[in-house]
């Protein structure tokens, strides 16, 4: 019998994604899928799953569950976090970046994250719900997909995949760290030309920041309003992930995996596909600037960032013996540091 | 481009110009206009590329006037990409008869129709005259996006043209059968909505559960077909059953 989660508590958004949803733009269907893409593969890779297995994507904190119908091996990747594992009346506590056992009737709390507004927990054989499309991703606003189409709520029950443990549980051993600074690159265009040369000129040379109005859809941008040549509005045409749309409010919209398909506003560019994990861990109030690359250059940097999401799964290692100790006490001290970002300006 | 000069090969680098999106996606642009005849050559140029499945290609975004083409950069390039369908031959299609023509029932105003009076009063037209403006019009399938399944519906005669509304509904329910600017569209699933909200149709548009998920194909035709209360009602029973057939014009060869 295949192990399942039984939710106790959700956390403020918690979904069950993978690499998204793709083939069915045409028709309306958006891609979806882990904001933290990077962060799938890697939590995959550490419990021992195919890169593109379904997950439980987690913003800002939680889940709380039950494993129930056997035992799970589960890690965190994407942020760091206190994992609180419970069976009897022994508590242990783990960090993220690592595979654990839990055992069948252990409860598992996911505390707040740190470092990232979005992280990925990875469980042993996948989240086991139904291909919608070919994809387990949830659309949210579509309402199918994942978990019935919506955000976890207390008292689900998720079917995992069938895993027979192979080997010990791996851990990373150096967790990616990103610099204070988050520069996102971007392309310019396609619609660069419906904006002035003033204004082309601002959005690269002027910081932005997120503001609360930001989801999986897209993040609203405050800072100087962009000026126009002539007007906001083109006659609809695709968008990309990444896709900077700006409304006739002149403040721009970082769209995300859950963007729709098509759109009526200019876009002043597109942020690299390297980039758009940072872009997704992004909280409200963090401070972000662009900077222009071309074509060839952004082709070359998702070259680069392959490269290096390879080493690191070629990394991965047994988790070393004797490593019994509080690591999440370690990361509240501040010993280690976690992914990213961007709040350090806030 | 225009009409008129039929069955003209030439090249898609002749007619098309190419933006940049990132570095995983590219517009093949034939136009800045909506007008059927550049319509007819982004879906024609999306066919092509399922088709011919160039090394790296991911999947393709068919608009109104340009065709966003998603491509992997760690198996091909914008460039190689861009090569490949510059070199891809295209001829015009305007004036083609759609290959289908859907019949699509709506109730008009009324609950079902909230702005029918208010289309009526900004137009000046009455009520009658904007159901049988409406229905007596066939449209053609330009584009489906913005939501699964929404499909803009072209061209609505001139005499319906109107803005969006100034202050958007939140809340717009599904089978919603609107109008703006000069299209008519189809709400698929509730959502929130600007246009002006004519009538309403029991018929399902999305269905994630079906490969290919939505009712109507791109240069599809559709029309309008006013119907009763009771008929609407009786063909929700019979969509929610399971056994409503949407009908379907003879198509010509």
């Amino acid at each position: 019998m295949s192990p399942s989660l039984h939710i106790l508590q959700p956390g403020p958004q918690t979904t069950v994604q993978d690499l998204g949803r793709h083939g069915f733009q045409a028709y309306g269907v958006p891609v979806c899928g882990a904001l933290d893409g990077p962060a799938l593969r890697l939590a995959n890779a550490l419990v021992g799953n195919e890169a593109g297995c379904a997950g439980l994507e987690i913003r800002l904190s939680g889940p709380t569950f039950e494993v129930i119908g056997g035992p799970a091996r589960l890690a965190l990747a994407g942020a760091q976090a206190a994992i609180e594992v419970t069976v009897g009346d022994e508590t242990r506590r783990y960090g993220a970046w690592r595979a654990l056992d839990v055992p069948e009737g252990a409860r598992v709390r996911l505390g707040a994250l740190t470092g990232s507004g979005c992280a990925v927990l990875a469980l042993a054989g996948g989240v086991d719900v139904p291909l919608v499309l070919g994809s387990r991703a949830t659309d949210l606003k579509g309402g199918f997909g994942g978990n019935e189409g919506r955000a976890l709520a207390a008292g689900d029950r998720l079917p995992l995949g069938e895993w027979a443990a192979q080997g010990p549980c791996l851990e990373l051993p150096a967790p990616p760290r990103a610099s204070g600074e988050v520069t996102l690159r971007a392309v310019r265009g396609p619609q660069a030309d419906a904006f002035t040369e003033a204004a082309l000129d601002a959005f690269f040379a002027t910081p932005y920041r997120v503001s609360r109005e930001a989801d999986r859809m897209g993040m609203r941008l405050e800072g100087p309003p962009l000026a126009f040549r002539n007007s906001a509005d083109i006659v609809s045409d695709g968008i990309a992930t990444g896709a900077i749309q700006v409304p006739g409010s002149g403040l721009p919209i970082v769209l995300l995996a859950d963007h729709q398909t098509i759109g009526g506003y200019a876009k002043i560019a597109t942020v690299i596909s390297a980039d758009l994990p940072l872009a997704g861990r992004l909280l409200p109030g963090a401070l972000i600037r662009f900077r222009a690359v071309t074509v060839g250059e952004g082709e070359e940097a998702r070259r680069v960032r392959e490269a290096e999401i390879a080493r690191l799964i070629a990394s991965l290692a047994p988790v070393r013996e004797g490593a019994r100790i509080d690591e999440a006490a370690l990361y509240h001290a501040n010993l280690i540091s976690g992914v990213v970002t961007g709040q350090e300006s806030g | 481009m225009a009409g008129g000069q039929a069955m003209t090969a030439r090249r898609i680098d002749a007619r098309a110009r190419f933006l940049p999106v990132g570095d995983t996606a590219f517009a093949v642009e034939f136009g800045d206009r909506i007008d059927p005849a550049i319509n007819a050559l982004v879906h024609r140029t999306a066919a092509l590329l399922a088709e011919a499945r160039p090394e790296g290609l991911v999947e393709t975004v068919p608009s109104f006037r340009s065709l966003l083409v998603h491509y992997d950069p760690l198996r091909t390039s914008a460039q190689a990409l861009q090569a490949f369908i510059g070199a891809l031959e295209l001829e015009d299609e305007a004036g083609q008869a759609p290959p289908r023509i859907w019949r699509i029932p709506v109730l008009y105003g009324g609950e079902a129709g909230p702005d029918l009076t208010e289309v009526a009063a900004a137009t000046g037209l009455s009520a009658a005259e904007v159901i049988a403006l409406h229905a007596g019009t066939l449209y053609r399938v330009y584009v489906q996006g913005f939501l699964p399944g929404f499909a803009y519906l072209g061209d609505l005669p001139e005499a319906l043209d109107l803005p969006r509304r100034t202050s958007p509904r939140v809340r717009v329910p599904p089978g919603s059968v609107a109008i703006a600017q000069r299209m008519s569209g189809i709400y698929p699933v509730e959502s929130p909505g600007g246009w002006h909200l004519i009538g309403n149709t029991p018929l399902r548009f999305f269905d994630p559960a079906r490969t290919p998920p939505t009712l109507f194909t791109p240069g599809d035709g559709v029309r309008f077909v006013p119907v009763g209360a009771d008929e609407h009602a009786a063909i929700r029973e019979d969509v929610a059953q399971g056994r409503f057939v949407p009908d379907v014009e003879g198509a010509p060869a």
